[in-house]
């Protein structure tokens, strides 16, 4: 049996979520993200659903339900789109994982780790959606790279006080 | 092995979410190629879509309903002047409308002919944006109307700009189309000055594009690129955008890549129309309203005539109407001033000293000297003096 300190970060950190809070914030941010690009185009420059699973991947801690859920929420924006689905599932199980990985080993309550991890996260989820189009699925697409670099600049951004206003969320377990 | 599964419970399991979804891949991809006719959907698609779009219809009805009060019974600044704009450009319209019917129907005898069968716009059926796709790689809209008002999936969705999309799934009460600049979308298009065809793509970042095309040096950027009909979605002739910049494909050598503009601003859409029915006839309501253009322009032509009539000095009395300089347009002289005619009154039936003809000239006549009598009826009407008066 592993021996654990009390004093790891692993314990002394580790937070869970209300069931509704679970349930709620990542159909809200599906449901902003479908809805908010029709009121104002800026918003297609803004992943929602990313920040969401790395919210929630880096707070729990647990790879394995930063796994899940990054699957979960994307399937659930697949399901909305024109194409395959399972594209945005597998590249938010990866970051979902990653994340989950990272909170395990770095402060993430310091605003510029928040930052820096959202803003690589969004471009991984971007890299990772092009492979499995061009490599799994065998599309001729381009990786806009300008394109998700500027989303992944003005995701992290946004994620600062999203992230802020999240935190009130959280249950110590 | 107990051991080695708990150290790498977390990597296995990251692999085994993969796996599955691969499986879910692969299964959709050998599903959609060949079901075409069936039409089936991914569970996992009608569930996602029947949990969110009440929301965003929520989102949008109370959004609409704000607006609309608002705009009806609030916001009236203008309204008169803008009626009277708009009564002036249909009347325009109308008139546009009834040589251009004409115009028609002389192609659609021309393509009777030649057994081709076009095909109108018969009935649509309009419909509110209520959602997009929440994601950047998929550029799909949701529409309020389903099934259940007439839609199927592949019909044509429209603005009066011009194109949108099709339909690409439809649920009971929602539809999901699939924009032109999508990447998985393809339209038929032509270029309408060059008459070149190709097939419109969307990007990764949504631009459209046509691809494969050979290099042509005619083709220009703001030439209109109209809808072909080919691709049996779409009717042919619909707007679709305008040539914005022509390049070498990056991807095929030899060929270039042809950006357009779309004609509808794709980010910013409310309400569209969806095509459900295009038949080789104009629908009743086109007809009656091309036959009360052309009963308006029949009007208008009816009263220019009246009006030429009673002004008999723009009459060429002489018909040389048809040496005009319009039928030689290398000529450059001037058209020749129409000159009035002189002015002759008709015969009299009972001519009298005071008729027309009947007066000698001043130089036959002598101070004093008595007016000879005239001739009974004078037969020219021209004055000829040596006919009609005798000397004393």
């Amino acid at each position: 049996m592993a021996v654990r300190s009390y004093n790891s970060r692993r314990e002394v950190e580790q937070y869970n979520f209300h069931p509704t809070v679970t349930l709620l914030v990542p159909l809200a941010a599906i449901l902003l993200q479908s809805y908010l690009p029709r009121l104002f185009w800026g918003f297609t420059y803004l992943d929602l659903p990313v920040i969401v699973v790395v919210f929630f991947s880096v707070a729990r801690r647990n790879p394995i339900i930063g796994t899940i859920t990054g699957a979960l929420i994307g399937l659930l924006q697949d399901a909305l789109t024109a194409q395959s689905i399972g594209i945005n599932g597998i590249a938010k199980s990866v970051v979902g994982y990653l994340a989950a990985s990272i909170g395990v080993r770095v402060d993430v309550e310091n605003t510029l780790t928040r930052v820096l991890m959202s803003f690589g996260f969004t471009l991984l989820n971007s890299l990772l959606y092009f492979f499995v189009q061009e490599r799994i699925l065998g599309m001729a697409v381009h990786w806009p790279f300008v394109h998700d670099l500027l989303r992944s600049l003005v995701t992290a951004v946004v994620a600062v006080p999203l992230f802020a206003i999240l935190d009130l969320t959280k249950r110590r377990e | 092995m107990e051991s080695l599964l708990t150290r790498y419970k977390n990597a296995l399991t990251l692999i085994a979410v993969l796996l599955v979804q691969i499986i879910l891949l692969a299964t959709q991809v050998r599903t959609e190629t060949g079901a075409v006719e069936g039409r089936s959907m991914p569970l996992v698609r009608w569930w996602a879509v029947s949990l969110i779009s009440p929301f965003e219809k929520l989102f949008t009805h109370s959004g609409h309903g704000i607006s609309v009060q608002w705009e009806k019974y609030f916001w009236l600044r203008h309204l008169r002047q803008q009626n009277e704009e708009l009564q002036a450009e249909v009347n325009r319209l109308r008139l546009e409308q009834a040589s251009l019917a004409e115009d028609a129907r002389q192609g659609q005898r021309l393509q009777a002919l030649l057994s081709f069968q076009e095909t109108y716009i018969y009935k649509t059926v309009p419909a509110q944006v209520i959602g997009t796709s929440a994601s950047d790689q998929s550029r799909v809209l949701y529409l309020d109307k389903g099934y259940q008002d007439g839609l199927k999936p592949d019909m044509p969705v429209i603005t009066p700009n011009g194109v949108v999309g099709k339909l690409h799934e439809v649920f009971r009460h929602t539809s999901q189309v699939l924009l032109i600049n999508d990447q998985t979308s393809g339209a038929g298009v032509i270029l309408e000055q060059t008459r070149l065809r190709g097939i419109l793509r969307g990007n990764s970042i949504g631009r459209t594009q046509i691809v494969n095309v050979l290099p042509d040096s005619r083709i220009k950027t703001g030439e209109h690129v109209l809808t072909s009909g080919g691709d049996q979605v779409w009717p042919r002739g619909l707007m679709v955008g305008e040539v914005e910049s022509v390049a070498a494909d990056p991807d095929h050598l030899n060929y270039i890549a042809i950006a357009i503009k779309p004609a509808v601003d794709l980010a910013r859409l409310d309400e569209v129309l969806v095509i459900t029915d295009s038949q080789s006839q104009l629908s009743p309501g086109a007809q009656q309203d091309i036959a009360a253009s052309q009963a308006t322009a029949a009007e208008m032509r009816r009263a220019s005539d009246v009006v030429a009539e009673r002004l008999p000095g723009l009459k060429d009395q002489n018909g040389t109407a048809g040496t005009s300089p319009s039928q030689d347009p290398n000529t450059q002289t001037p058209p020749p001033a129409i000159a009035p005619p002189p002015v002759r009154p008709s015969t009299p039936v009972h001519t009298d000293r005071y008729s027309y003809g009947t007066t000698p000239s001043a130089s036959d006549l002598t101070p004093g000297g008595k007016q000879a009598q005239s001739s009974t009826a004078p037969p020219d009407p021209s004055p000829n003096p040596d006919s009609t008066t005798e000397k004393h």
